[in-house]
């Protein structure tokens, strides 16, 4: 079981849920279980493949699983899933 | 760089915190730094810069201070409405500090001068609100062996780096692109004119991203190399999580970042079709049947709006099959960028050929044809 943080960006399509959370063992298998409880957020995370979208980050605590086992990072209790988006706001220029 | 008597006084505080010390006061006198935008973030931070003392600082902002700015700009007062940003932001941080050097650069950050521009200093930090510039920023940093301190807002929401540092090993820390190696698609992501945010996170963010610049130059403490940080408002969260530099990330030259970022390559695929604010006038007043569909976000179009169909841009692609195919449909935002990425879009994944993008958006149409309609 892990706690996906969303971000502020993709909560539009979480019903403003800020955190889910998954009795998936792997990252790729709560991303999927997050995908599926809300529709519209489908298309924003995962691609035609079902794969993770290139410009999110996946982090398991502190680490970037593209240096774990990425989609295989295997999560277990406790684990907290961030969803890291690039933001751009700042100023106008 | 010696310290005068005042200046002594002045950074007493500074002074007397026993790493920092006059040398690092020195330090900051002698350093300089260039600022890109003096909005949000650039309010907090170059009143902080300047106030800590740091010798030289450039401004980069070509725009004009909005009523709509004032909420979280705390460098300009509402005496300033109508005026240049870079100039009064120069007067203001002189006023609160005449032993620095203020260098403003009114004009847009581009490739034609991000390079010359950034070789001018030992610091960038980076305050802009779109990725085109986001990317434009990296790549002249990295290009040129610059350090940028990065910081982003979105709502409740911020995010701060040092990107390009040098490290003891001769190597550069990860940019910019190993975190973010390619910008979202269209829409997901709003900048803040689009999707608000919270007045007082820019002030929280941009000072983080001074007290970066500040270590930085000064030599003190340990810089966010290496790492992201992450706050959240909204629940006070807070997290640091590691960057990794990315061997697949290449930065050989300045590249097309409108281009890169899709906004033109989605508008120069196809003819935009577009009617102006009293084209529009004319064609409510008139009987024709037309639909009139709005792609902003609903608490813009709770400000104000023309009482079209609200389906924001963000949500388009999964209920396209509410926009009309057999009539004409005019689409609008609010300056008129976003409805043209929406037509490219609609047309791109389903083939609408009836769509025109209103010039403009909401704004020219409160401006030209009815100012009742409230700006924002």
């Amino acid at each position: 079981m892990a706690k996906i943080v969303i971000p502020t960006p993709l909560r539009k399509f979480t019903d403003n849920n800020s955190s889910f959370i998954s009795n998936a063992s792997t990252v790729g298998e709560a991303i999927q279980d997050l995908a599926k409880a809300y529709d519209l957020l489908q298309n924003h995370l995962l691609d035609n493949n079902q794969e993770l979208r290139s410009f999110l980050r996946i982090y398991v605590g502190d680490n970037d699983i593209n240096v774990l086992e990425k989609s295989e990072t295997l999560v277990s209790f406790n684990d907290v899933i961030s969803i890291v988006p690039a933001i751009a706001g700042g100023s106008s220029l | 760089m010696d310290l005068s008597t005042k200046e002594l006084l002045r950074y007493s505080r500074h002074i007397t915190i026993p790493e920092f010390g006059i040398e690092g006061q020195e330090k900051l006198k002698a350093g300089s730094v260039l600022v890109i935008g003096a909005g949000g973030l650039g309010s907090p931070l170059l009143l902080y810069l300047a106030a800590a003392g740091i010798g030289k600082i450039g401004i980069v902002d070509f725009d004009y201070i909005e009523e709509s700015n004032l909420q979280r700009q705390v460098l300009f007062t509402t005496k300033d409405l109508g005026k240049s940003k870079a100039k009064i932001a120069k007067e203001r941080l002189l006023a609160l500090n005449p032993n620095i050097l203020i260098e403003v650069h009114n004009t847009r950050f581009s490739i034609e001068n991000a390079l010359e521009l950034v070789s001018n200093y030992d610091v960038v930090a980076d305050g802009t609100d779109n990725f085109p510039t986001r990317y434009l920023v990296n790549d002249a940093c990295v290009l040129t062996g610059k350090i940028n301190v990065y910081a982003s807002i979105f709502r409740f929401e911020g995010q701060v780096s040092v990107f390009n540092y040098p490290l003891l090993n001769g190597e550069r820390g990860p940019n910019y692109r190993d975190l973010f190696p390619e910008p979202p698609p269209i829409g997901l992501v709003p900048n803040c004119a689009e999707g608000g945010v919270i007045g007082v996170l820019p002030g929280i963010i941009g000072c983080l991203q001074g007290l970066e610049v500040i270590k930085i130059i000064s030599g003190v403490g340990e810089p966010l190399v290496g790492r992201l940080f992450l706050f959240d408002g909204s629940d006070f969260g807070t997290r640091t999580l590691k960057i990794n530099k990315n061997p697949d990330t290449k930065i050989e030259k300045l590249i097309n970042y409108e281009l890169f970022c899709e906004f033109q390559n989605e508008l120069s695929n196809s003819i935009l079709k577009e009617i102006t604010p009293l084209e529009l006038y004319q064609l409510l007043e008139s009987n024709e049947d037309f639909q009139l569909l709005d792609v902003r976000e609903p608490n813009e179009y709770e400000i104000s709006n023309l009482n079209g169909k609200l389906i924001p841009l963000s949500d388009l692609l999964n209920k396209f099959n509410e926009i009309s195919r057999d009539k004409k449909v005019i689409v609008h935002c609010k300056s008129g960028r976003r409805s043209a990425n929406a037509i490219a879009e609609l047309e791109k994944a389903f083939g609408f050929d009836n769509l025109y993008n209103l010039k403009g958006g909401i704004l020219a149409y409160s401006k030209e044809v009815d100012n009742s309609v409230p700006l924002y």
